[in-house]
This record gives structure tokens, sequence and C-alpha cells, in this order.
């Protein structure tokens, strides 16, 4: 039994490693989620801009938009850590370049995202919104985005599996992440277990918490705009409850399954 | 590398190695930059891209044809080797298999990651062939492979060529993580020239604009692509 005792010795070794690659996997998903907040103001910001019918604002974002995703995130990371203190900007700590680096990147492929998204919101509710002589805020903040937001959930959850994906590379500019720290695991123990065993299933089980937490966040917007049930109404034990009881407020199920009504 | 960055805020500008941009110096390494794109990147895309289109189909088939319980265990292994970074399967084979050349671990990695995106695509291909079709073939009383030789992969695959066109661009821009193997592609080959002179500017620029000026037509082309099989349908 050569392989178990082995094995058995690596999970010893990990007793004491165990803080660290804690402290490593905190800082994979503080680079997760910072990076994507920064993706998602710049996909938004870009997106409105792509989606609008003025050229001066539209002609920019197209060519930052397709700048950042033609190039690759590698050569943006190297860019920002290497050329941008030739402009006079020293980034001081290496967690804000990976960020930049990341947040760029995929905020570019964000606004694709919101744009397309922009676009499919019914043109009656933009029409609409012009009927009623809203401000430009007030009808995105009000009409548009929620209805838009409902629809790039999805994109924006592979966006940021993508982005959890990438930022196992930002240990390259001296960041002690996640992956960093499974390469000193590996130096005591072996590539299988500390790359494999914990490192592959520890990155997807977050994955996996990453995208089951954007389907609760696309139920709730759709609920929102009346389609669909909430949250609790899904993660409840009991038997699904028929929709018409749920709300009081919206008209009973008709024969054929599908509710009355308009939504939105 | 963290001493690096000290080293150009401490330069006086003006002086020969103090300018942003050097126009010859950009000249003497671009043909390096070349070289290394078509010898690695180039490579490694296309062949990652051919198996990744072929073992695609297989797993999406697999997913269809074999009994549930099977079929779970082959839908939630893609799944998982696509929720996990391509950087660490990488290293897992690199230090795993430390008899296997870096490069041919370039091919297998891209190509299976890449498969399990592909299979989405092909997934949903095969889902688009009507009903009709496969009543049809049930009642010429086809074989299970002609079937799906002659009739459902024809029409499947036809609107799932630009889907995977753009994931063949993802690929693309993915190979730059060979770097972590210390396969000389692209981008490490300009990280390289920029570490012997102190000049990352032009390498690094250089690389980016060849990823633009390769990715960027081939998307516009998809796109077209994509609106002509749309307006066919």
């Amino acid at each position: 039994m050569d392989w178990l005792d082995q094995q058995q010795q690596y999970f010893e070794t990990l007793q004491n490693f165990g803080p660290r690659l804690w402290d490593g996997f905190l800082l994979t998903v503080q680079l997760t989620l910072v990076g994507a907040a920064l993706a998602f103001v710049i996909a938004v910001i870009l997106g409105l801009m792509a989606g609008s019918p003025n050229l001066w604002l539209r002609g920019p974002a197209r060519v930052i938009i397709e700048f950042f995703r033609g190039t690759s995130l590698l050569v943006q990371l190297f860019w920002v850590y290497y050329v941008l203190p030739l402009f006079g900007l020293t980034l001081e700590s290496a967690f804000t370049v990976g960020v930049i680096a990341l947040g760029v990147n995929y905020g570019a492929y964000g606004a694709e995202a919101v744009r397309a998204s922009l676009t499919s919101v019914a043109s009656g509710q933009w029409e609409a919104t012009v009927a009623l002589s809203m401000s430009w805020p007030h009808k995105i903040r009000r009409i548009i985005f929620p209805q838009a937001w409902a629809l790039m959930i999805p994109s924006l959850t592979n966006l940021l599996v993508h982005l959890l994906k990438g930022s196992a590379i930002v240990y390259i500019v001296g960041l002690n992440d996640f992956n960093w720290e499974l390469d000193q695991l590996r130096r005591v123990t072996d590539a299988w277990f500390s790359y494999a065993f914990i490192g592959l299933i520890a990155y997807f089980l977050f994955a996996l918490l990453l995208t089951q937490g954007m389907r609760l966040l696309e139920i709730r917007a759709k609920h929102r705009l009346g389609q669909g049930p909430t949250i609790r109404e899904i993660l409840s034990p009991t038997p699904k409850m028929p929709i018409a009881s749920a709300h009081p407020g919206s008209a009973p199920l008709v024969p054929g399954g599908k509710a009355p009504g308009g939504q939105g | 590398m963290n001493t690096l960055t000290p080293l150009f805020t401490a330069q006086p500008s003006g002086e020969a190695t103090g300018n942003i941009w050097d126009w010859d110096f950009a000249l003497e390494i671009f043909p390096e930059i070349l070289t290394a794109f078509i010898q690695v990147t180039l490579l490694v895309t296309v062949v990652g891209t051919a198996i990744a289109a072929i073992l695609g189909l297989v797993i999406a088939i697999l997913i269809r044809v074999l009994p549930t319980p099977l079929a779970l265990i082959v839908r939630w292994a893609a799944n998982f080797i696509r929720m996990t970074p391509i950087v660490v399967q990488l290293l897992v084979l690199y230090y795993g298999f430390t008899w296997m050349d870096p490069l041919l671990i370039g091919f297998i990695v891209f190509g299976i990651h890449y498969a399990t995106y592909m299979s989405e695509v092909y997934r949903a291909g095969i889902e688009s062939v009507p009903k009709g079709q496969w009543e049809a073939t049930k009642a010429l009383s086809m074989s299970a492979g002609r079937t799906w030789r002659r009739v459902v992969i024809p029409q499947a695959l036809r609107s799932t060529i630009p889907s995977l066109g753009n994931y063949a661009i993802s690929m693309f821009k993915d190979t730059p993580f060979l770097f972590v193997i210390s396969v000389a592609e692209m981008v490490s080959v300009a990280q390289d020239l920029g570490a012997q002179t102190f000049r990352y500017t032009e390498a690094i620029t250089i690389a980016g604009l060849i990823f633009l000026a390769a990715s960027y037509p081939t998307a516009l082309l998809i796109n077209r692509l994509e609106k002509r099989l749309a307006y066919a349908n």
C-alpha cells in the first residue's frame, strides 16, 4: 500500500499547509469579486456608450471594446505591469495590477453582453419612455436597465467564470494567489495531489457557487419583471405553489398554463 | 520580477533607453515575435481547434446516446473541465507527466478544454434538428449510425460553424497561458525580449497588435457568416 501511505503523508503536509492555502484561496476570491465589480462598471459604461445612437459615444466605445477583446489577457497584464509605469502611472500593489487587467479585459467582453441585451429590450418599451418624456437617466434606471439586466445575466455568468479562471494567471506579477500557493504545495507533495485533487476541485466548487448565485440573481430579476416565481418559492422544500396563489395581485393561471397579461 | 518596476521610474527620460517607443528596436524584434506567432501560437490554435471540434462532437453525441447515468457522468466531467482554469490544467499535466513535451501538453489541454465548450454548441445544433427528421429515419428504418451520419449531423453542423469559430478565436487568445509551462509562444518571447533589454513597451505592444490583427478580421468574417446563415434560414 505504498500509494495510500504516500497520500496519507500528503494529507498531513496539507494540514500544516492549510492556513497558507486558505489565504491564497481568499486572495483569489477577492481578485475575482473585485475584478468582476470593476468589469461590471466598465461593461455598463461601455455597453451604454456602444448602444447609443450618437457616433461620438459609439465610436470610441467600439474601439475600446474591440481593442481589449482583441488583445489577449496576458498581453494586457504585462502592459499594465511594464508599460503603464512609463506613462508615470506606477501601481504600487500587484493586486491593483491584477484587478485592472482582469477588469478591463472582461469588462470589454461584458460590454458586448450589455449592448446586446439593451437592443433586445422590446422597442415598445423605448418608445413608451419617449412618449412619457422621461429623462435619459430615469428611463435607463427605471425602465430599460431592469429588463436588460434579466437578459444579460446568463452571459455575465459565463464571463464571471471566465474571469475566475483567468485570475489563475495573475500570480506572474507577484501575487500569492491560490494558484501560487498550489505550486508551493506541489513542491512538497506532487502535482496530482496539489493541482488536481485540491486545486481543480476548489476552483470548480467556487465556480459552481458563483454560477448558482448568479442563477438566484436571474430568478430575482425575472420575478421583479413579473416573470417566474420568487427565490423563496424555488428554495422552499414544499411542493411548488401555483403562481396565482403566490401573487395575490396577479391574475389566475389559465388552463393552457400561460399567465394572461403582459410582462414587465 | 518585482524589481523591474522601480527601474523605470529611476531612469531619466530623454535618453535612448528612456523613450517610450523606439521604432528601430520595434522593427528589429518584430520578425522574432512573428516567427514565434506562426510556429507556436498559430500551430497550437489550429491543432487545438481540430481536436476540440472532433472531440466536442463526440462528447455531444455521447451525452445524447449513452444511458442516463453514464451521460450524466460525461456531462459533469465536461462541466468540471469547463469550469476550472486552463492554467491549472496545463500545470497538472506539465508536472504530472514530466516526460511529455510541453507543446503536446498544450495541444491536449487546449483541445480538451475547448471540446467541452464546443460540445455545448453541437448539443444546441443537434437539438435544433426537427423531430420529424428523426421520425423519418425511423420510418425508413435507417440504422442509428446512418441516421447520425447522413441526417442529423449534416443538419446540426450548419448552424454551429459561427459559434465554433468564435471559440477558436477564444482559444487563440488563451494560448499565451502556455507561458506557465515554458512554451516559447509569442507573448513569452516578447517578454523575454523585453527582459533582455529592459524595453518592454515595443515587444508587448507588438504582441498585442498581432493578436488584434489576427483575431479582429476573423471575428468580422464569422459575424458575416452568421448573418448569412441566419438569412438563409
